[in-house]
């Protein structure tokens, strides 16, 4: 149990999916304008990407890694699929995101029209297919951990996402330099936010 | 020799016929190719593929080999959509796409394995990101599905060079500045540093991540000083 906290935790602040990878940047300067917009967009992202990281690791696991097909007959112990791991992960993101489309559009309208136009952005943000990545990189041992692990990147996501939207919100008060107005000013900030996210690294969990 | 001549001359000929009065390299087609440079750079102005852009310019060498890698998945990408374009149902085009750039990216991900293994290790995850490179996504979406393929490879080519240039410049004063070498060789004189009586030490902090980010920034702000239709508001 406590090692999930710690994964979590980790997952959140240490290993943040922008400040420390840099994942899911397009969408984060993109969407970053309005709070409003980028709380609905964080949450797609936490929904998304806590489904697609389990999935991917049952398709990692059972399908994908040398030796993973065993299950199937003993036959395939020296069959390595990996190589279709790009297609098979993009493969399950895009169709997770349709079918998590179309499940909020039917019991949720409310929640669908909050999101519109960003459910099916997510399919093409670097952050969940990162996520996935990560995850097999990483040779997670149970569903449980990649779970956790796929949670807490998305809110670490949700919570960069909000603050660099209140930011820009209050910076449009301020007196910034003609050229750096707008994507100049957005990126010094960022580099800012993520020395200070680094503040996090030395914690040892 | 006159004969293979002759036999170029003749498939030029051909290409051009498709596009009857318009020469290969027209001022528009060389527009396609100049435009992102600057004025319309894709992490500059456009403001895509900024999550591979950052993360693996520490170091020149990654940097080229990452650059090339899109350029190929450009290319190829652009000119195979844009094969497709007519063929293509509108409702699931994003999943055609994601399948074509998956393909090329297994490819390309394949041969980096195969040719230079340790920087496929240290790009590790990277390269699998080229998929979602928004870079690649975007042109596929805006360019390639309603232009000829000649134009949308073209397109293709200059958006991956106004992206190597932005990912050279900023791997170039990260890697001079954090490790004083240029792709491995120093640069710096040995004389400079601290430990041998000099008065020099290498910036340490150029080797994060955040200090991408501000460089970045810092070379849209020279830009957009230089350029001055492209400042916001």
């Amino acid at each position: 149990m406590q090692e999930l906290v710690n994964l979590f935790v980790k997952a959140i602040f240490v290993d943040n999916m922008i400040f420390a990878y840099f994942l899911g940047m397009c969408s984060y300067l993109a969407v970053s304008k309005k709070v409003s917009t980028a709380v609905g967009l964080g949450i797609a992202v936490i929904f998304v990407l806590t489904i697609t990281v389990p999935v991917n690791f049952l398709l990692e696991n059972y399908i994908l890694r040398e030796g993973a097909l065993t299950w199937l007959s003993p036959a395939f112990a020296e069959v390595d699929l990996s190589f279709l791991s790009f297609i098979l992960f993009i493969a399950v993101i895009a169709s997770m995101v349709q079918l998590v489309e179309m499940t909020v559009e039917k019991f949720s309208p409310g929640l669908y029209n909050a999101l519109g136009i960003f459910l099916p952005l997510i399919a093409v943000n670097c952050a969940i297919l990162g996520g996935s990545l990560f995850m097999q990189e990483r040779n997670f041992i149970g569903i449980t951990e990649a779970t956790v692990f796929g949670f807490g990147s998305g809110i670490g996501w949700f919570l960069a996402i909000v603050a660099i939207a209140a930011i820009r919100e209050k910076i449009q008060y301020s007196n910034v330099p003609a050229p750096l107005k707008g994507l100049g000013i957005t990126f010094i900030v960022t580099g800012l936010m993520g020395i200070a996210f680094m503040s996090f690294m030395g914690i040892k969990l | 020799m006159a004969d293979v001549l002759e036999k170029k001359e003749e498939a030029k000929d051909l290409l051009v016929d498709k596009q009857p009065k318009e020469p290969l390299f027209s001022k528009k087609n060389r527009k396609l190719l100049n435009d992102p440079l600057n004025d319309n750079n894709p992490i500059t102005v456009q403001v895509l593929g900024i999550c591979s852009a950052l993360a693996i310019t520490v170091k020149l060498y990654p940097a080229l080999v990452m650059s090339i890698s899109v350029l190929f998945v450009m290319a190829a990408g652009n000119v195979i959509v844009s094969l497709m374009r007519n063929f293509i149902p509108n409702r699931i085009r994003i999943i055609v796409q994601l399948v074509v750039v998956a393909s090329l990216v297994a490819l390309v991900d394949q041969v980096l394995k195969a040719f230079v293994y340790d920087v496929s290790k240290e790009l590790s995850v990277f390269v699998g990101l080229i998929i979602t490179n928004c870079i690649i996504m975007g042109r596929l979406e805006a360019f390639a599905l309603g232009n000829t393929v000649w134009k949308s490879f073209l397109d293709g080519i200059g958006n991956a060079f106004g992206y190597a240039w932005i990912l050279l410049a900023v791997a170039f004063f990260r890697e001079l500045l954090g490790s004083g070498t240029l792709f491995g060789f120093q640069i710096i004189p040995d004389a400079w540093y601290l430990a041998n009586g000099g008065f020099y030490s290498n910036n340490g902090f150029m080797l994060l991540p955040p200090m991408a980010l501000i460089t970045v920034g810092i070379i849209i702000w020279v830009q957009r000083a230089r350029n001055t239709k492209l400042i916001e508001e």
